[in-house]
């Protein structure tokens, strides 16, 4: 046997990684293979009915259409506050950093009594909505505004970190040259943050799909109207339908996978690129 | 020509200039050379654009250009770590500046790809314009850098320290190979370097700077033989300190003869070859400063123990206020 610095025993080896491997089946594996074969237990038939239901359409719908408003919104602002924090210095630059990780030290349930606490009825600006006929909590604009705060870190948390690598000698570069902003981030920034920006993008698509307790408590729970994929799921389980919960829940599970493949994927090109660059 | 009138600049509460006067003839190749913390760096990207001072003025031919941006003062700026556009092929990086004229402003298509090709063969990367900036080698990659930045025709090319990325072989080829360059040319350069060889090498007149403040302007020639300050003395070239009457005497330590008496005694501590002279570390026995002295190869060698007794050939006395005396 090989002698090295870093050599354990066999044993405590094989033990470490049965470990690792028992947990990962028992967390992450398993209630993956429950809820696919949940969803098609009774075969694919019922499966497609129970997706096929308006309820369940407008609420696959709905969940689009959220996240195809706040995405795009969270890469603008992520971009935004990224090349702030990055490229400029100023006061209170530290304080804005901190901030973009409050949605994830926040509740998501605490996020979404946010938005009711200054849009509710009895909220802050509420009655002034309701004088103008505004109606954003328990309608789309208020899913919309608790989605947009939940999934806000993920882009500005891939970009900061890359950004500040980079430096801004590209950019003086650009504009030595006579390039006008405009120009210098359309050719010479965006190009350089594009496959993280992706990546931003995919985990912000994914948790604007999938986000459940803030939307919960400012959907209000409007079936057909205000019933996103993950709010679906819960009341057709709360009404024992199984079958529909799960078939659901598989369209989401779905998107991870696929998420999780596209996120190989473009670390490997990634790391490619940035490999070929240095 | 290009004149620096008394410039400062605080970062924070740290004041990285303070009152620079310079004026740079036109052609003229400078270096602004001083350790780091010294303000070069911050000097050129004034004069550049891409830093702007608290006060004073920075004027290009008369021209207050204190105001104008990095893209109006038309200066070619050369980063150490080049900062070439890493996505674009290096035809695209220089032909950047060209294709981000305003429309009217623009050449045409044909033109710019000519222009492009007749800076690579410039910086003899002919044949090199398909290639993207990860597969060339550092020194190739500064070339690319230097050619993108004369491709909007510069008044003014400006390089913050364009060798110091490179190893030290690729290091004095690119060196010769700019000075070539700025004599057919003949463009005003202003480069910033804390490797005082370089500065002697290159430049037509150096700039030293220390703690925000220039030190000495002058040739080469000048700062070396006649160093204004100890600072200038011990930064550029070697240099030896002994007590003297009235202050600090500085000497070179190819500048000494050894002698059978008199003189200062010199506690030899260790003696090896360097090219054509011996180099003699010790300690002056009356002060146990440390010494390093050249004496001619033809000479025997002192053996490490012995003591032999020098005179300085040439001095530079400096008084205590830091002066020259």
């Amino acid at each position: 046997m090989k002698l090295r610095a870093t050599s354990e025993d066999r044993v405590t080896q094989i033990v470490l990684i049965g470990l690792a491997l028992a947990f990962l089946a028992f967390f992450l594996l398993l209630p993956l293979v429950a809820v696919f074969s949940e969803a098609l237990a009774q075969g694919v038939g019922p499966f497609m009915d129970a997706v096929h239901t308006p309820d369940a359409l407008a609420a696959i719908r709905l969940t689009l259409i959220i996240a195809a408003i706040s995405v795009p919104l969270n890469v603008v602002f992520g971009i935004a506050a990224s090349w702030a924090i990055t490229k400029f210095q100023f006061p209170g630059k530290s304080l804005l950093i901190t901030l973009i990780d409050l949605p994830f030290s926040v509740s998501p349930v605490v996020s979404g009594l946010i938005f009711v606490l200054l849009f509710g009825a009895n909220g802050l600006i509420g009655p002034w909505l309701a004088a103008h006929d505004l109606k954003i909590i328990f309608a789309v604009p208020g899913i919309v505004l608790a989605t947009v705060f939940i999934t806000f870190p993920f882009v500005a948390r891939e970009l900061i970190p890359l950004m500040m690598e980079q430096g801004k000698d590209d950019e003086e570069a650009a504009l030595s040259l006579g390039a006008s902003g405009w120009q210098t981030f359309w050719h010479v920034t965006l190009p350089n943050i594009r496959w993280g920006l992706l990546y931003g993008v995919l985990l912000c698509n994914a948790r604007a799909m999938g986000e459940f307790g803030a939307v919960s408590v400012v959907s209000g729970h409007i079936r057909g109207e205000t019933n996103t994929m993950p709010l679906h799921v819960e009341i057709l389980y709360n009404e024992y339908d199984f079958v529909g919960a799960f078939a659901v829940a598989s369209l989401l599970a779905l998107l991870a996978l696929v998420t999780l493949v596209a996120k190989s994927v473009l670390e490997w090109r990634f790391d490619l690129h940035s490999g070929a660059s240095h | 020509m290009i004149s620096v009138r008394n410039i400062t600049k605080r970062f924070g509460s740290y004041a990285a200039l303070h009152g620079i006067d310079l004026d740079i003839e036109p052609g003229e190749f400078i270096a602004l050379l001083g350790p780091s913390g010294s303000g070069k760096t911050t000097l050129l990207r004034i004069i550049a654009g891409l830093e702007f001072q608290d006060s004073g003025q920075v004027l290009f031919d008369g021209n207050d250009v204190s105001g104008l941006k990095v893209a109006d003062r038309h200066v070619g700026f050369v980063f150490q770590q080049y900062a070439l556009f890493r996505h674009m092929t290096v035809a695209e990086n220089v032909a950047f500046g060209l294709q981000v004229k305003k429309r009217r402003d623009r050449p045409a298509r044909a033109a710019i790809r000519d222009r492009a090709e007749e800076l690579l063969r410039l910086v003899q990367l002919e044949g090199l314009g398909g290639r993207y900036p990860g597969q060339l080698s550092g020194g190739q990659r500064q070339r690319v850098a230097l050619a993108r930045a004369l491709a909007i025709e510069p008044e003014l090319l400006l390089l913050d320290e364009p060798f110091g990325a490179l190893d030290a072989k690729v290091r004095k080829d690119l060196r010769r190979w700019l000075r070539d360059l700025h004599k057919q040319m003949g463009l005003t350069s202003i480069f910033v370097t804390h490797d005082q060889e370089e500065a002697l090498e290159l430049a037509d007149r150096v700039v030293v700077m220390d703690h925000g403040k220039i030190e000495q302007v002058g040739t080469p020639e000048e700062i070396y033989m006649n160093p204004a300050t100890p600072f200038v003395s011990h930064f550029v070239g070697e240099t030896n300190r002994m007590a003297g009457q009235s202050g600090e005497v500085h000497f070179r330590p190819h500048d000494v003869d050894v002698v059978g008496e008199g003189g200062e005694a010199v506690l030899v501590d260790n003696v090896f070859r360097k090219g054509g002279v011996w180099r003699v570390e010790g300690a002056l026995v009356e002060t146990s400063l440390f010494v390093e002295i050249d004496l001619d190869a033809a000479l025997p060698q002192p053996r490490p123990g012995e003591t032999i007794r020098i005179v300085p050939r040439r001095s530079r006395l400096f008084n205590p206020e830091g002066g020259q005396a």
